[in-house]
């Protein structure tokens, strides 16, 4: 069973027009894969199909050599891939507390369990306990894509796919953010996928980096 | 040209804060110095939230009722009459008086402040008329490498990228003495970051004094727009010069780590997290920063 996820000769279509064509990636464990292309060139589509959000019009997606399925019909956690999304704003919600956002992704434990998690998750992506009581409007976009983090990272997903994850952030956030996620990387051999616009990014981020055109290309070959 | 037009000199601004945890003074100014000379793009930088939004608030009169503004922070003309702008009971007042016609501003997310249901033609044209403006909007669309055509289109119908060249040509539209850009690449793929400094590059040398407020130090380093910069940490400039010197060789350890983030120089996270600017004690610094940071076990 080969430890990774992956898309092979991956299409889809919206409404007749076709966005992704013959898409084969993977992503191993313990790997960083880098992913750019133009605004419009369909990463997003690429990732949402790959955390099994979007089903593949064509094509096929196995984590760990299982097929991803959408994330309700998933047992538990799957086979554990989430994902950071480019606007923290949207994929929170302004009723939650960010203490109960990260709290989100802990899953089912203990409450104390779940407590004692959360604190430890905020403190691995720098939250100070005073910004945890706060809700997302009281929060900077950086403060709160931290918090976004945690909640991916804290049922210690085998695969983290990032999607333009750092494109609203300062340089320092964004630092200080990849490192975060590389450290998961070397301690537990967690799989990151990173989708930007910004090539010198995901040239210092990633091990290898590749475009989204050169991906169809090489599958359009075969 | 080389006049100076925008001067600040201890300024200082305490604004109040009313939030559910209680009131407060945040720190959004302490002891600035800055100055911005026509023919000249002058970059203010630093991380979210340190307080580089709240100095063009300050030059456009427009911070929250209640703030408290110390030290001088004036409009200078070509002839070298003073404007304060913060200070008095009607600093606010004469800074509105500039708005538009003599300091124009190019705000954060210009999607937001155009009205969605109007096309950019006619919102241009109100602005060129309320202002007494000497050029059309045409003209102006042209100026910024925008078609015609974005006239008839409505917001919604524009790329990003092109609402944030249309909002280069609403502050141009007066005819400014004085240009404040805040944020005006980011989220902008190089490209299109690269043609948008080159537009207010051409702004400064048509004679404006141009300030450039932005987190995004590759493109600035990049596309060489700025002849100076201001390093801005939790409401204080810690370095200031050349562009030359502050991006390449920084003297301040802020400076230095800000630019170790930089992708192109190793991606290396800053140590510990930017203050809250609420009641921040007087004699903060990044030094303690740095001391607390070690403390919580920081290493390179």
């Amino acid at each position: 069973m080969p430890a990774e996820l992956s898309a092979v000769n991956a299409g889809f279509s919206y409404g007749g027009t076709p966005v992704l064509r013959n898409v084969t990636i993977s992503v191993p464990a313990g790997g960083q894969i880098g992913l750019t292309g133009p605004s419009g060139s369909g990463k997003t589509t690429l990732a949402r199909i790959l955390a099994g959000l979007l089903p593949a019009g064509e094509g096929t997606v196995t984590c760990n050599g299982q097929p991803v399925q959408r994330p309700w019909k998933q047992k538990g956690h799957g086979c554990g891939i989430a994902m950071l999304f480019q606007s923290p704003r949207a994929s929170c919600s302004p009723r939650l507390t960010l203490r109960q956002i990260i709290a989100e992704g802990a899953g089912r434990t203990s409450r104390g369990g779940r407590a004692r998690r959360v604190e430890q998750l905020a403190a691995q992506v720098q939250l100070t306990p005073d910004l945890l009581d706060r809700y997302p409007s009281e929060v900077s976009d950086g403060q709160l894509q931290r918090a976004c983090l945690a909640r991916s990272l804290a049922a210690e997903p085998g695969y983290l796919i990032c999607d333009e994850a750092t494109a609203m952030l300062d340089a320092a956030t964004t630092a200080s953010l990849v490192r975060v996620i590389s450290s998961e990387v070397e301690s537990r051999g967690m799989g990151v996928l990173a989708l930007s616009h910004d090539r010198p990014l995901l040239e210092a981020w990633c091990t290898s980096v590749t475009s989204l055109a050169a991906l169809s290309a090489a599958s359009g070959e075969r | 040209m080389n006049s100076i037009a925008i001067r600040a000199e201890g300024h200082t601004v305490r604004i109040p804060s009313r939030t559910r945890r209680g009131t407060g003074w945040v720190h959004a100014a302490t002891d600035v110095a800055f100055s911005a000379y026509r023919g000249g793009v002058h970059a203010l930088v630093g991380e979210s939230g340190c307080g580089k939004t709240t100095f063009a608030s300050a030059v456009l009169g427009m911070l929250p009722p209640g703030t408290m503004a110390a030290g001088e922070l004036d409009y200078v003309d070509a002839s070298g009459t003073r404007t304060p702008l913060t200070a008095g009971r009607d600093g606010a007042a004469r800074a509105a008086k500039l708005r538009g016609r003599v300091i124009g501003y190019v705000p954060q997310s210009p999607a937001t402040y155009l009205t969605p249901v109007r096309t950019v033609g006619s919102q241009l044209g109100e602005t060129v008329r309320e202002l007494g403006g000497a050029r059309n909007p045409q003209d102006l669309l042209a100026q910024v490498n925008l078609e015609a055509q974005a006239l008839d289109a409505f917001p919604h119908e524009l790329s990003g990228g092109m609402l944030q060249r249309a909002a280069i040509a609403f502050a141009l539209a007066g005819g400014p003495d004085v240009l404040l850009a805040d944020e005006p690449v980011s989220g902008l793929d190089p490209d299109l970051a690269q043609l948008t400094l080159g537009l207010l590059r051409r702004v400064a040398d048509a004679g404006a004094a141009v300030v450039l407020i932005t987190h995004d130090l590759q493109r600035l380093a990049d596309s060489g727009t700025a002849d100076e910069v201001s390093v801005m940490y939790a409401g204080r400039i810690v370095e200031s010069g050349p562009a030359s010197e502050v991006l390449e060789l920084p003297s301040h350890p802020y400076s230095r780590d800000l630019l170790a983030a930089l992708p192109a120089n190793g991606l290396q996270a800053m140590p510990g997290t930017s203050p809250e600017l609420t009641d921040l004690p007087p004699e903060y610094s990044y030094a303690e920063r740095l001391a607390a940071a070690a403390e919580a076990g920081y290493a390179r």
